[in-house]
């Protein structure tokens, strides 16, 4: 461990930064007393630090190598870059987990790499860091391994016997568009892995129920990330792509990544000012619509809205084009219709099913309770409150209410006189 | 007005409820001992903490709370804040009143109340876990300092002891002025002075640290400068999940 490690763990790191994934939750994994060091918590995992961009740092991710043999448009560390590149050893990575983690600065490892020579001979390495750390160094924190397209199963077998998650990036939500921005990957390059590792996990779960002592295969599962904006999809499709993913048994994340005009000079990617940041965070918030909310695809985006609306979230937006829905009585509609009132989230959702059996629940209670009321007060009724409803009022007329400039920003309070001193 | 006083233990406060049914009469304020009365103060009983009594309280509440609830009123008691013991009084003699477990009541003001400290405590603790950073020293042991809002390092110790059962470490809470040390085998619970200086600064000096220590905290910088974009540039969230009260002592926001 010299300087020198520390010039390529900067490269790496730089390198690395663009893939979103960073989570360290899905397994539940004890401490082992007396032999090397690490458990998991599950839940949401911890994030132990946030960096200047905001996004949260679990897992030390970074690349084994930043060197590829591919030449994909919408990436940093393609071929025809100038860029420095840089290559750590096996030992120095696996060292540099171990301190790291005894630190508490992270979770565990987040490993992925370019391709080398060939798909096989870069998963052979990253298989080879997962098993030096678990079997040599008895690490028994997380390890989240990128699959390399193209890569054989049996090096996949071999590395979901180390890695606690998977992932293979599909990039690009369309295959034409996939192919244009990158010559060298089609959607069968990205499946057939996932594939792989479905089958696995649920080869792993029939061993599991004959002998229980069978060691555990990627037991949180897999993701999968789209880049955002890169490409001319519309919100729909990128949708109904994660809802396909999501049907699948062993998918548990699809991350979107805004995407960063890395690459400004190639002229098949659009011209961006900045990342569409508000775009991919109307996405995530349609995608927890699909996975908490009980939400489908279709719902939140169709043929007449092709894409979510920037202005306010997916589920108002859901809500003004379903007036018919509301109001919604919240002493007596289920759970599922009690989720889909903006304003109320599932912990809210939760504590009103549960509230409501000891009295009827008012507006006073809901506030309390942690209800946005500003919002729910249109869609909500609950025997005393008197405000209009989005179904007698029109959803134009909501919306309007909803998306003006808050009252201490703007001047004109009519309550407040103002007067004019002239200059 | 009557106020009850008790010593600022958890046996104290359900000793307090003790009390009360046994007077019949219920305070309308609680404070800790040392501090100043409320005003139109007719009357000040003086709790004394009793095990048998606290026991019988503890038993009692047993019976009409299920475990997740009764857990939620010893983690919510960790907050230690002076204003929030009448609540909790409130809600253990609702429970014991009740025919029904009123744990999901949440139109009830003091169990909205309750539920939301369980949150901010154990919030708390998760940021323990999150943001503890250990610092090698020359002997192999690691060091860490942290000033939590609440009482909660003892929420915390079990995950690291768990987490690294084969490091020897120190968990140190300088606000309150104590700390966990585990040997490899069991957990101690140890004072040190003020005085001493990686205790005032949280940092070890380098003539204690490991020789590679320093190496490691820079190379643990360089990467959190490294993983940040450029042009997605986030100062507000970042101090909305990884609040300024705690840099302090965060490695890679100092040095």
């Amino acid at each position: 461990m010299t300087e020198a490690t520390l010039n390529k763990l900067k490269i790496l790191a730089e390198a690395a930064k663009y893939d979103v994934s960073c989570s360290s939750s899905g397994t539940v994994r004890r401490g082992r007393k007396g032999d090397g060091v690490g458990n998991t918590v599950g839940g949401v995992g911890i994030c132990h630090s946030f960096a200047d961009d905001g996004r949260c740092i679990s897992l030390l991710k970074v690349m084994l190598t930043n060197v590829c043999m591919y030449d994909c448009a919408y990436c940093i560390n393609r071929r025809s870059n100038d860029v420095p590149r840089a290559t750590l050893s096996v030992s120095e990575l696996v060292e540099l987990t171990m301190e790291f983690y005894r630190r508490n600065y992270i979770e565990g490892l987040f490993l992925s790499s370019g391709v080398v020579r060939n798909p096989d001979y870069t998963m052979e390495r990253l298989v080879r860091v997962a098993q030096d750390l678990r079997t040599v160094h008895r690490f028994n924190g997380y390890i989240h391994l990128k699959s390399i397209p193209g890569a054989s199963r049996e090096l996949v077998s071999r590395a979901g016997l180390y890695a606690d998650r998977m992932s293979v990036n599909i990039e690009i939500p369309n295959e034409t568009s996939l192919k244009y921005l990158a010559p060298e990957k089609d959607f069968r390059s990205v499946y057939e892995p996932m594939g792989f590792i479905r089958q696995g996990v649920l080869e792993n779960k029939e061993d599991r129920r004959k002998f229980r002592s069978a060691p555990r295969f990627v037991p949180a599962g897999q993701s999968t990330q789209m880049i955002v904006g890169a490409s001319p999809e519309h919100d729909r499709d990128i949708l109904r792509l994660s809802s396909a993913f999501y049907s699948m048994p062993t998918m548990r994340r699809v991350y979107y990544s805004g995407y960063v005009p890395v690459n400004t000079y190639d002229a098949r990617l659009p011209m961006l000012k900045q990342p569409p940041l508000v775009r991919e965070n109307r996405l995530y918030q349609a995608d927890w619509l699909m996975r908490f909310y009980k939400f489908t695809a279709d719902e939140i985006v169709d043929d007449s809205h092709p894409d979510l609306e920037l202005e306010i979230d997916p589920k108002l937006s859901w809500a003004l084009r379903h007036p018919e829905f509301f109001p919604v009585d919240v002493n007596r509609a289920d759970y599922e219709a009690i989720l889909r009132i903006p304003g109320v989230g599932v912990k809210s959702a939760t504590l009103i099913v549960n509230a409501r059996r000891f009295r009827r629940l008012n507006s006073e209670h809901l506030r309390k309770i942690g209800v946005v009321m500003k919002r729910a007060r249109y869609f909500i009724t609950c025997g005393e409150l008197e405000a209009p409803c989005v179904a007698d009022v029109s959803p134009d007329y909501v919306r309007r209410k909803l998306t003006a400039p808050s009252g201490k920003s703007s001047g004109d309070n009519p309550l407040q006189l103002t007067i004019d001193f002239g200059s | 007005m009557l106020v009850f006083m008790f010593d600022g233990t958890f046996e104290g406060l359900l000793t307090a409820v003790f009390d009360a049914y046994s007077r019949k009469s219920f305070p309308d304020a609680i404070v800790r001992e040392g501090a100043v009365l409320p005003m139109f103060c007719d009357e000040c009983h003086e709790v004394i903490a009793d095990a048998e009594k606290s026991d019988r309280v503890w038993r009692d509440l047993g019976r009409k709370l299920s475990a997740a609830a009764l857990s939620a009123v010893v983690t919510s008691f960790l907050c230690e804040l002076p204003d929030y013991d009448i609540t909790l009084f409130r809600y253990i003699c609702r429970a014991v009143n009740s025919p029904v477990s009123i744990e999901s009541d949440f139109s009830d003001p003091d169990v909205v109340e309750v539920t939301k400290m369980v949150r901010r405590v154990s919030y708390e603790a998760m940021r323990v876990k999150q943001f503890l950073r250990f610092q090698k020293a020359a002997d192999g042991t690691y060091f860490a300092l942290m000033e939590p809002l609440y009482n909660v390092l003892s929420m915390a110790v079990g995950h690291f002891v768990d987490r690294f059962s084969t490091m020897t470490f120190v968990i140190y809470d300088k606000r309150r002025g104590y700390g966990y040390y585990y040997d490899g085998h069991e957990v101690r619970c140890v004072t040190m002075p003020d005085t001493l200086p990686h205790i005032a600064t949280g940092r070890l000096d380098e003539s204690m640290m490991d020789a590679d220590e320093k190496l490691f905290q820079d190379m643990w910088r360089t990467y959190f400068k490294a993983i940040a974009i450029k042009e997605r540039m986030n100062p507000r969230k970042q101090r909305q999940d990884m609040p300024v009260r705690f840099w302090k002592y965060l490695t890679e926001k100092n040095g």
